[in-house]
């Protein structure tokens, strides 16, 4: 079987020592932002790209997803351990995982949410290594056409499964898109947008709009909120769950499993979905749903595993078609774009080191932070002392001089800290920035697959209707987006993003 | 009339603006035809989109009841952003060393539990880490010590 052969690929180039060495660092590193509250997995991976520039490509994406799903494992530490998730996606986690801390079982709640990310992580890498090749497969027959309506669909799937107003997030992923056309042409060579700015002809940088509208808007939604914190770590006195905590557990991690694997494939899904979707399901179906909210084991397993089988099956519509499913993933076409890689199905098949490697490593990766994190909870712990108003000036000089050093502009650092103005009136207003990232990073190849199928049917838009893959993506996108208007779906809809 | 949704009008009138600031700029780019587009092409085709999303979210601000947008952080928002706009501003005369240390001081004055004796510590801490990663070690192309102040 091929997949043996690819695994082998992804095994020799994942377990090469300058690859596990970035792999150990970027599940370092992710699961110290995710511990910290304030600083998360986009704004990290935003202020690393720049250098991972001079990585080679498998070693810089392999660090930044470790950083991803490391950030899962340590925002479930500090929400267990402080009712303080450090990532969204571990607020569920927070509910049963605090409770059983405060009943003094902190240590069998950590350790069930080790295992219960491991295990998911694990079915999640063998899910990636069976459905990427046939999807690349698919997708390598796609023309400009089948493209277009598949960009058009992934957007508005984001739009769909955007927390918040619907229409907000339709016209952030709008001026996300529109962003984008800041710069030169490729076709005409013309300079758009650019105010006679010699610094904005190559564009907007992506790095500089994320950490804009994620970093500093972020800092300043921070700072609007501070407060001091309680300064109370529960008391770890044995760390292994007892034998009925497993019995409890294997259902739920099993269930949460399968479910995160198949909300993270979804465009808009990834981790927060993922968690939130498996609280919900499994609530309703654990004979123990009743003692949900008071320190049920199963409200910290089955949610576990699913962040974490959704962040990492997130990465299939990245990997095989270019099609980032949240900002991480956006970010993460971003860093092949600046190794000079183009997106899409034919990743797989150029970059077989980079693409199994990849996979690969996300096992190796669960590993690490298997045997990391469960001796090194006390030192979690203390790195949670660290106040935020020491914090944040750090943060800002990182992102300042990562922002800089992109192309040695001081355009770039002014730049960002209007994105950062623009990112926190958005947030104001109830405007997620994620499906503006979204758009942004998709505007640009959404043109040039637009331009080239006009120019192939010689300027009839019936072929994206005519062409059946075309049009049965754009069938689901509209049959997606009147899900989402009529009532009945919306108010389940609004219900599932309460819980 | 009154106003319901604050949230909404306010950002129905953001896309608004910005759907039709791409619009008028791009008049100066060729539009082209479906056929062979233009550079203008795409991008007015969004603007329109925004401008059509912007009217339907403000239209919902004036009938939907909403939250009340809250209170803006004014004095976190300015800080944070002059001390990013100041250290964008001092790193080629003056250094990345000092550049460093005054985002760290302008950051600082944002946050409410900030006190001058840390943060002085923090701000000249994270300047030789800088200077001594990104320049001494990294190699990066800035100045350590600015144009202003090498004689």
């Amino acid at each position: 079987m091929d997949i043996l052969a690819n695994l082998a690929t992804g095994f020799a180039t994942a377990l090469s020592p300058l690859n596990l060495l970035y792999c150990f660092l970027g599940v370092l590193l992710g699961t110290l932002v995710g511990v910290l509250p304030g600083l998360g997995p986009v704004a990290t991976i935003a202020m690393l790209l720049p250098a991972t520039f001079a990585l080679p490509a498998e070693s810089a994406l392999i660090m930044l997803a470790g950083i991803y799903y490391g950030a899962q494992y340590g925002g479930s530490t500090t929400a267990i351990l402080i009712n303080l998730p450090g990532e969204s996606s571990s607020v569920v986690t927070a509910l049963d995982g605090y409770r059983m801390a405060q009943q003094g079982r902190a240590g069998a709640a950590l350790a069930t949410a080790a295992v219960a990310s491991f295990f998911a992580g694990t079915v999640a890498t063998f899910v990636v290594a069976f459905l990427a090749p046939p999807l690349a497969g698919v997708a390598l027959k796609f023309q400009a056409p089948e493209y277009f309506s598949l960009m058009v669909l992934g957007l508005v799937a984001s739009v769909v499964l955007a927390q918040g107003s619907l229409i907000k997030a339709a016209g952030m992923v709008t001026l996300g898109l529109l962003l984008s056309m800041v710069g030169t042409d490729v076709t005409s060579g013309i300079a758009r947008f650019d105010f006679g700015v010699r610094e904005l002809r190559d564009g907007l940088n992506f790095v500089v709009v994320a950490m804009g509208v994620f970093g500093v808007a972020e800092i300043v939604r921070n700072l609007e909120t501070e407060r001091t914190r309680q300064s109370f770590a529960a008391t770890i006195s044995r760390l292994l769950p007892t034998r009925d905590d497993i019995r409890r557990s294997v259902a739920p991690i099993l269930r949460g499993t399968a479910l995160g694997s198949a909300l993270g494939i979804l465009p808009g899904g990834g981790a927060l979905l993922a968690s939130f979707a498996a609280y919900a399901l499994e609530k309703r179906v654990s004979p123990r749903g009743a003692e949900f909210g008071k320190g049920a084991i199963e409200g910290v397993a089955a949610p576990e595993s699913a962040n974490n089988a959704g962040a990492q099956t997130s990465f299939i519509p990245m990997l095989t078609l270019g099609i980032p499913s949240n900002p991480v993933m956006a970010l993460m076409i971003g860093a092949l774009i600046l190794q000079g890689i183009r997106p899409g199905p034919n990743v797989m098949i150029e970059q077989p080191r980079l693409f199994w490697g990849v996979i690969v490593s996300m096992w190796i990766g669960n590993l690490f932070l298997l045997v990391l994190n469960l001796p090194l909870i006390g030192l979690w712990v203390r790195v949670l002392a660290v106040p935020y108003h020491l914090l944040f000036p750090a943060i800002l000089v990182f992102a300042a001089v990562g922002v800089l050093s992109l192309s040695n502009a001081t355009f770039d650092v002014h730049l960002m800290a209007a994105f950062g103005v623009l990112g926190y009136v958005f947030a104001k207003l109830d405007c997620e920035p994620a499906p503006l990232l979204l758009g942004y990073i998709l505007g640009p190849l959404m043109e040039e697959y637009l331009l080239r199928a006009m120019t192939l049917s010689r300027g009839d838009p019936m072929i994206f209707l005519e062409r059946p893959i075309s049009a049965i993506m754009l069938a689901v996108a509209l049959l997606a987006l009147l899900a989402a208007v009529l009532p009945a779906v919306s108010r389940t809809r609004a219900k599932a993003f309460a819980e | 009339m009154r106003i319901r949704g604050a949230r909404d009008l306010f950002a129905g009138l953001l896309f608004l603006a910005f759907g039709l600031a791409f619009l008028v700029l791009a008049q100066d780019y060729p539009l082209g035809s479906a056929r062979r587009m233009g550079p203008a092409y795409f991008p007015v085709v969004l603007s329109l989109v925004l401008i059509g999303i912007g009217l339907a979210t403000a239209v919902r601000g004036l009938l939907v009841a909403g939250p009340p947008i809250g209170d803006v952080a004014g004095k976190a928002l300015l800080l944070v952003t002059a001390s990013v706009v100041l250290f964008g501003l001092l790193v080629r005369g003056a250094g990345l060393g000092l550049a460093v240390a005054a985002l760290v001081l302008a950051a600082a004055a944002a946050s409410r539990h900030s006190r001058l004796l840390p943060t002085l510590l923090l701000g000249a801490l994270l300047a030789a880490f800088c200077v001594l990663v990104f320049v001494k070690g990294l190699g990066l192309q800035f100045p350590a010590l600015g144009s202003w102040l090498q004689g």
